[in-house]
């Protein structure tokens, strides 16, 4: 019998007030077997799977569900972890209320079923009991070029490396996992779950090069003809945006991209770390995005008495997963919703001390279905803060595009693929993640990879 | 793991290394920079590559130990290795087309203003160089600089070495003196690169700094390295290093670069405590 309780299985979380402090995991999932068997049983293994129809990467959900209400936890793993490449964490980061959990038929009357939470189980579970091993396939003798390590990259490197492929990753960093070490922090997805998934990668052959900044210390065609018969690009969002305004020079100012890269991956707030950050007082982070919650949190972590989320549009138009929202709320995080930074003002050592606001009011919708949105006059005030973080997006890194000759970009410099293969418009060269959308989803980038992959394994195939 | 070939100290606090870094060497041009970090929890600091090997793979840097992490290279030896090494970084310098070029370096800004004044003497400019110090002491790379430049003008603020004043004083009375400089570069100190700019404005010669603002990765994501130039934003990771020097907002540079001043020195004492240095 199905379990018919309108609500989700609560997932175990940590208390605010003491994990707004430390950095370690808000949310522990769930903990027990029951737990998570009692969440599968509210799935109605419905036969059309609405819910597959929203996942990126085809992750086929009823039939893994149904394994996990049986308690045949290795064998769910296996189902999901032939079209993911990433459960773990996946589980953690997808929007699922966007994607998979937005078409449950449970969602109808009452919370769809608690999909990411239960992929979270199952990954977790295979990953402590050391069953997410895969066996390493017999060499097809043929080199695949991955640049850059996040999600999409990740992703090509897993499929093309369980096919077969001696599979080479470039990453620019000191360490491997992209926007998954550097960007989201530590408290959303322990380092722990990305190394394992990359140390998973190098036992199934696939070599990680550090300190590779192709484009720079190679170019594609030195690859190509190094003897990589496919490469595939998966170089991330690029340099951030900043507003334009003045007072964005001033000390204290940062992007999301840089305040995060100081924190998650050079660890700047532990004690042994060399890295510095600035302690602050009072912190605004302009932004709706993921990142933007991100750094917020980071900022009540590292000792911010006061955090503010400053976000032009309202709280419905934010594109953060609701659950991040909510957490930063739980944590002590104000949003001060319809409100747009004018500038930004210094004190006599240059280091910020208030950013002038102005409120804003929502409008009749543009031909998107967006609401305008526009300045009320006379509105301006000051917010006091000794920090200002920018996460208002990014633009496209130029390395590779301007050392590669006939690869196209659109006119924001994003790479022109074929949307079904990932193909550039260079041949035998791929392109994935937010490199080709700009700033997406770590789901979003996985799919881009997963296409490659199979596009790059076609085309190698008939490429003898 | 990049492995020191060799070690040299310069002057009290100026060292040089070779290092094994191979990806670096096959391809890095005079302007380029590294990004290295000596251990886990070290910082990734950028500095500019003065010199390479490329048949042996190697590259030569030539650093101040000014801070924590750069005296935690300082006290590696030869054949010790240091964690991570990226690069080549930044634009090379553009130094093709030009008949007479003034070099001036400051200080351990010489490391990097010799291998462009090298780069412009192999490929048929005339090289003035002018390299400035505090004092005779820690005057570094004396002969280097003499054997690629045609005229090598050492200045010290003290007098205790060549000429006493500043590098403009000495760059001031060669363009009064009827040199025709086409092109100046000038590299070390901020406040040294903005008065060789405001030198060199009125009479209108091409002068090219290279900035060395806060960074973190290098390549372009966290726009850390963010300076003004020409009113506009610009990455020293990917746009530069060297910009125009009339155009760069060099006071906004410095109010940045002073940023973890404080949090720096707490760290380098620190360091220095617990290894006995004199210098804590």
């Amino acid at each position: 019998m199905p379990n018919m309780d309108p609500r989700k299985t609560p997932a175990v979380e940590r208390d605010p007030n003491i994990r707004n402090k430390d950095f370690l995991e808000v949310s522990l999932g769930y903990t027990t077997a029951e737990m998570a068997i009692n969440e599968a049983n509210r799935c109605l293994n419905c036969k059309n799977k609405p819910c597959v129809s929203g996942c990126p990467v085809g992750v086929r959900i009823p039939e893994f569900i149904k394994a996990v209400s049986e308690g045949e936890f290795q064998k769910a793993y296996e189902i999901i972890s032939s079209t993911n490449a990433l459960p773990a964490v996946c589980g953690r980061v997808c929007p699922q209320e966007s994607q998979c959990e937005k078409y449950c038929v449970r969602g109808i009357k009452g919370e769809s079923v608690g999909i990411g939470r239960l992929e979270r189980f199952v990954a977790d579970w295979a990953r402590e009991n050391g069953l997410d091993k895969k066996k390493k396939p017999s060499s097809l003798g043929k080199k695949v070029a991955v640049i850059g390590s996040g999600p999409s990259g990740l992703t090509v490197a897993a499929e093309l490396s369980e096919k077969g492929y001696s599979v080479t990753v470039f990453e620019a960093f000191h360490t491997a996992g992209g926007v998954l070490v550097y960007g989201i922090p530590e408290f959303r997805l322990p380092k722990a779950i990305v190394k394992n998934e990359v140390e998973k990668l190098k036992e199934m052959g696939a070599e990680i090069k550090t300190n590779m900044v192709i484009g720079k210390c190679m170019s594609i065609d030195e690859l190509i003809e190094d003897g990589f018969e496919a490469v595939f690009i998966g170089t991330g969002a690029g340099l951030p945006r900043f507003m334009g305004i003045e007072g964005e020079a001033l000390v204290g100012v940062y992007s999301a991209n840089e305040y995060l890269t100081r924190i998650n991956l050079c660890k700047a707030y532990l004690e042994e770390s060399d890295t510095p950050i600035l302690k602050s007082k009072a912190v605004a982070v302009v932004g709706g995005g993921n990142v933007a919650m991100d750094a917020a949190r980071c900022a009540k972590r590292i000792g911010a008495e006061k955090v503010y989320i400053v976000y032009r549009r309202g709280e419905k138009e934010m594109p953060a997963r609701l659950e991040e929202v909510h957490h930063a709320k739980e944590e002590g995080i104000e949003f001060l919703m319809l409100t747009n930074p004018v500038r930004l003002l210094g004190d006599e050592s240059g280091r910020v001390r208030a950013m002038e606001c102005v409120k804003m009011e929502l409008g009749a919708p543009d031909e998107s279905g967006r609401q305008s949105v526009s300045e009320i006059k006379g509105s301006n005030f000051e917010l006091e803060v000794d920090t200002a973080i920018m996460s208002i997006g990014t633009s496209p890194n130029p390395l590779i595009r301007t050392t590669t000759p006939g690869l196209e970009t659109n006119r924001r410099g994003c790479f022109i693929v074929n949307e079904e293969t990932m193909k550039t418009s260079r041949d035998k060269v791929y392109a994935g993640g937010d490199t080709v959308t700009g700033a997406a989803t770590v789901i979003l980038a996985m799919g881009a990879g997963k296409k490659a992959a199979n596009a790059i394994d076609e085309y190698l195939k008939n490429n003898q | 793991m990049y492995k020191i070939l060799e070690k040299k100290q310069l002057n009290e606090n100026v060292f040089l290394m070779e290092i094994a870094a191979p990806h670096v060497a096959r391809k890095v041009l005079p302007g380029q920079f590294i990004i290295f970090r000596v251990n886990e929890n070290g910082e990734r600091v950028p500095l500019t590559v003065s010199d390479y090997n490329r048949e042996k793979g190697s590259i030569t840097i030539i650093c101040q130990a000014v801070g924590k992490s750069t005296r935690l290279l300082a006290s590696l030896e030869k054949g010790d290795s240091i964690l991570d090494i990226a690069g080549p970084l930044g634009m090379p310098t553009e130094l093709e087309g030009h008949k007479k070029v003034a070099v001036i370096g400051g200080g351990v800004g010489c490391a990097i203003a010799y291998p462009q004044a090298k780069m412009l003497s192999f490929i048929g400019a005339k090289v003035d160089m002018i390299a400035g110090f505090r004092n005779r002491d820690i005057v570094i790379l004396e002969e280097e600089m003499r054997a690629v430049s045609d005229n090598l003008y050492i200045t010290t603020d003290d007098g205790s070495y060549g000429e006493k004043g500043f590098v403009t004083t000495k760059l001031l009375s060669l363009i009064e003196s009827g040199e025709n400089y086409d092109l100046v570069i000038a590299i070390g100190p901020v406040p040294m690169m903005r008065a060789v700019a405001e030198a060199t404005r009125p009479f209108g010669i091409k002068t090219i700094v290279s900035l060395n603002p806060i960074m973190i990765d290098g390549t372009g994501m966290c726009g850390g390295c963010r300076v003004t130039v020409g009113g506009e934003i610009k990455f020293a990771c990917v746009d530069g290093p060297d910009f125009d020097g009339h155009k760069v907002d060099f006071s906004e540079l410095m109010s940045r670069n002073a940023t973890y001043r404080n949090i720096e020195k707490e760290k380098d004492e620190h360091f220095c405590k617990i290894r006995g240095d004199k210098n804590a």
